[in-house]
């Protein structure tokens, strides 16, 4: 069929069964915007800022497993979507990025809105594209959304110049991908797996280790049933929060620098670390030397550069963990030693997670864990933004179902938050999905507000507003002796306004007791709510592991 | 240590870039790399020379299996394999010298490409050892240029590091 490479494009996106896409136009994505006019199966969500576009789309995939969509336009749009790829790149998220170019014989120029977008997006997406052959456009994309939800996931950038989406072609869509170089390994070496299930059988002290890939390869079922057949305690990393019932009596909590000491005590007293679908990163291992030093390494991991990469490891599995798991679990005996259980209960009774909630003021922990109270019987989607709320998030905020955590893990982005409950809200209408962010973060992205309204998406947002740019207040009290710089806000806009600018329901909390009145008031409203809570400023994410220091060495500060 | 990798690519604009950034991005040092195409038009061949131990080596291997552009990596080091660079080197040479030095060129089976009224330039081909050696025979007449296209390598025999089957992408229109 003949067709613009445009409207081609338009028709490989219908084939891709993609629903929503994020957006912000100009004049060289315009004939893209010009072939989605007559396109009803695709939604177009207008943001407010490409950053935004690109963390919508992320949310928006990591909500329901599919393949997220943004587009922007050449120059300053391509490059508003940079930190939303690189954010999406850290955490293994599937996104296709379309961009706008100038016209192919303009590409080189420095012409009006021409960057090197494919130039500066190669060291942070798993593949990208600069089309030049208007004819190639339906087997790019075809290739792009295979690569970006195949093995390790991660985005796609397609570039697209003006004169090749105006260039008339007749339009294919290949039914399969041939791709010499890339050709991901998703069963493990059957050697392997009987050397793990030896390993697993001899060792007296394991821990499971499990990662976002236990998400990504939606393993949840799977982590259980290894867990319970073995009897071994799990911690998760960031990334893997929600992968394991939080309430789970085998659940360490998190492990790392602000991992619960029960977790960091598991690992470090191990004899056999299982990893699963995670990659040893410097915010879980802190002093790696010192990191798990009796145990052997079982690893397992979609992507082979992440085995060895950090740590030696005795058993390398390169698979998909749900299918590795699966090989895996028949050729195991049921262990019930009990006595590095009760090991393990007696740390967890001994170091549980605390804060002091004595005074009026409000702590930031108590609202997180009245949070935790009045959802937990709920399907809801918490999402984050970074900072010490994200982590009382992680701490106090027991996550049951895979994937009911959303949060920028790998590049920490401040200002994911909003955008990313956007995209998750669009994905599961029917859900609740609840923002937690903070003063900081939430002031980098706001105007997607504007989104959301316009979406009529009844997200329930939270603001703990301790004042600061807590985490980096934290950091300058531990370690520059409370020289603060650069940290308080002496300006704040009144948020409870800001939220009745945009039509939204508010709440200011200031007290424990008007959280525990208008909290269930507040996330029982049907319609979009902005909670603001006041809460204490000088309040610590506790316990920390100091720079330089093994995970068993945590403080509190 | 030393290994020199064969490393095959898509012949695809940017992945000489792909290539050289990873490099960079992971702190992996190249001590040379030669790109030229191969028996396959779409196929590239990349002889890239890397010091380091295994692990880095394991690293580096894994980290450019990540690109999609890349086909297939052999690390020809592991195997019997016979490595050239060619270089070309323009001298001083006044017309009393130039016996001597055409001398020194036959030692090496160097060939003159080139006479100027000053200079004469020489290319000669072989492993590092005889490069180098080449190289201090003639410095002490005066290097005006040298240049070296950087190795190249095959294994030995009916080894073969290339990538077998030579079609392209195979696809059918729906
Ligand atoms: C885009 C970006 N800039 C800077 C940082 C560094 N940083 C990490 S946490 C943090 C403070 C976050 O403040 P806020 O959102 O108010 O959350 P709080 O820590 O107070 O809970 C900063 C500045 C970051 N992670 N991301």
């Amino acid at each position: 069929m003949e067709m613009t490479a445009a409207e081609a494009l338009v028709k490989c996106l219908e084939k891709e069964q993609v629903e929503v896409i994020f957006g912000y136009p100009g004049a060289s994505i315009f004939p893209v915007y010009d072939a989605l006019y007559h396109c009803t199966s695709i939604k177009h969500i207008l943001v407010r800022h490409e950053q935004g576009a690109a963390h919508a789309a992320d949310g928006y995939a990591r909500a329901t497993g599919r393949v997220g969509v943004c587009m922007s336009t050449s120059g300053p749009g391509a490059t508003n979507l940079v930190t939303g790829l690189a954010n999406a790149y850290m955490d293994s998220v599937p996104l296709v990025a379309f961009t706008g170019q100038v016209p192919t014989s303009q590409v080189g120029t420095d012409a009006f809105q021409e960057v090197d977008i494919t130039g500066i997006t190669m060291p942070i997406t798993k593949h990208n594209y600069l089309v030049k052959d208007a004819a190639q456009l339906p087997r790019i994309v075809k290739d792009a959304f295979h690569i970006a939800a195949s093995g390790r996931p991660g985005p796609v950038l397609i570039d697209l110049p003006k004169d090749v989406l105006l260039t008339v072609i007749d339009y294919h869509y290949p039914r399969s991908v041939n791709l010499r170089g890339y050709k991901p390994n998703y069963k493990g070496h059957p050697n392997q797996i009987n050397e793990a299930a030896k390993l697993i059988a001899q060792s007296r002290r394991p821990v499971i280790y499990a990662g976002g890939g236990i998400l990504s390869a939606n393993a949840g079922k799977e982590l259980l049933t290894l867990a319970e057949t073995i009897s071994a305690p799990v911690t998760n990393t960031f990334m893997g929060l929600s992968g394991f019932p939080g309430d789970h009596p085998l659940f360490l909590g998190m492990l790392g620098l602000h991992g619960t000491r029960a977790a960091n005590l598991a690992v470090t007293n191990s004899d056999l670390l299982i990893a699963l679908g995670a990659r040893f990163d410097d915010r879980v291992t802190a002093k790696i030397a010192e990191f798990a030093p009796r145990a052997g390494v079982v690893h397992i991991d979609i992507d082979p550069a992440e085995i060895g990469k950090n740590v030696p490891v005795h058993v390398p599995i390169v698979g998909d963990v749900k299918l590795v798991l699966r090989e895996l679990l028949p050729k195991l005996v049921k262990r019930d030693d009990t006595s590095w259980l009760e090991q393990i209960q007696a740390w967890k009774e001994q170091y549980p997670l605390c804060y002091c909630q004595e005074s009026e003021e409000l702590k930031p922990q108590y609202v997180v864990e009245k949070l935790y109270d009045l959802t937990k019987d709920d399907d809801v989607t918490v999402v984050t933004d970074v900072g010490q709320h994200q982590m009382w998030v992680a701490q106090y905020y027991r996550f049951k179902t895979p994937g009911s955590l959303i949060s920028s893990g790998g590049l920490g982005t401040m200002g994911f938050g909003l955008p990313a409950a956007v995209g998750a809200q669009l994905g599961l209408p029917g859900r609740q999905v609840i923002l937690v962010t903070g003063d900081g973060s939430i002031q980098m992205t706001m105007q997607e507000l504007a989104t959301a309204m316009e979406q009529k998406l009844p997200l329930k947002i939270i603001i703990l507003n301790n004042k600061v740019l807590g985490m980096v207040r934290q950091l300058q009290q531990m370690y520059c002796e409370s020289r603060y710089i650069a940290v308080d806000f002496d300006f704040h806009p009144d948020f409870a306004m800001l939220a009745r600018a945009y039509g939204m329901k508010d709440y200011t909390l200031c007290t424990p007791a008007e959280v525990d009145r208008l909290l269930p008031e507040a996330l029982a409203q049907a319609g979009p709510v902005l909670v603001h809570c006041v809460v204490s400023t000088m309040e610590n994410v506790n316990p920390v592991v100091p720079v330089g220091k093994a995970i068993n060495e945590a403080v509190d500060c | 240590m030393r290994h020199i990798l064969a490393v095959m690519v898509e012949n695809n604009p940017g992945v000489l870039a792909r290539v050289a950034g990873l490099f960079s991005r992971r702190g992996f040092n190249i001590d040379s790399l030669a790109v030229g195409r191969t028996e396959n038009p779409k196929i590239s061949r990349m002889t890239i020379v890397v010091e380091g131990d295994q692990r880095v080596l394991e690293q580096v291997t894994k980290q450019l299996h990540k690109l999609v552009d890349v086909i297939k990596i052999s690390d020809v080091t592991t195997e019997q394999y016979v490595d050239r660079e060619l270089v070309m080197i323009k001298v001083n040479a006044s017309s009393s010298l130039r016996g001597e030095i055409i001398q020194i060129a036959d030692i090496f089976r160097a060939r003159i490409v080139d006479l100027g009224v000053k200079s004469i330039t020489l290319e000669c081909t072989g492993n590092d050892a005889k490069i180098n050696a080449f190289e201090e025979s003639l410095r002490p007449y005066g290097l005006k240029e040298l240049v070296r296209t950087g190795k190249i390598a095959m294994l030995r025999g009916m080894r073969y590091s290339g990538v077998q089957d030579s079609g392209g992408r195979q696809q059918e229109p729906e």
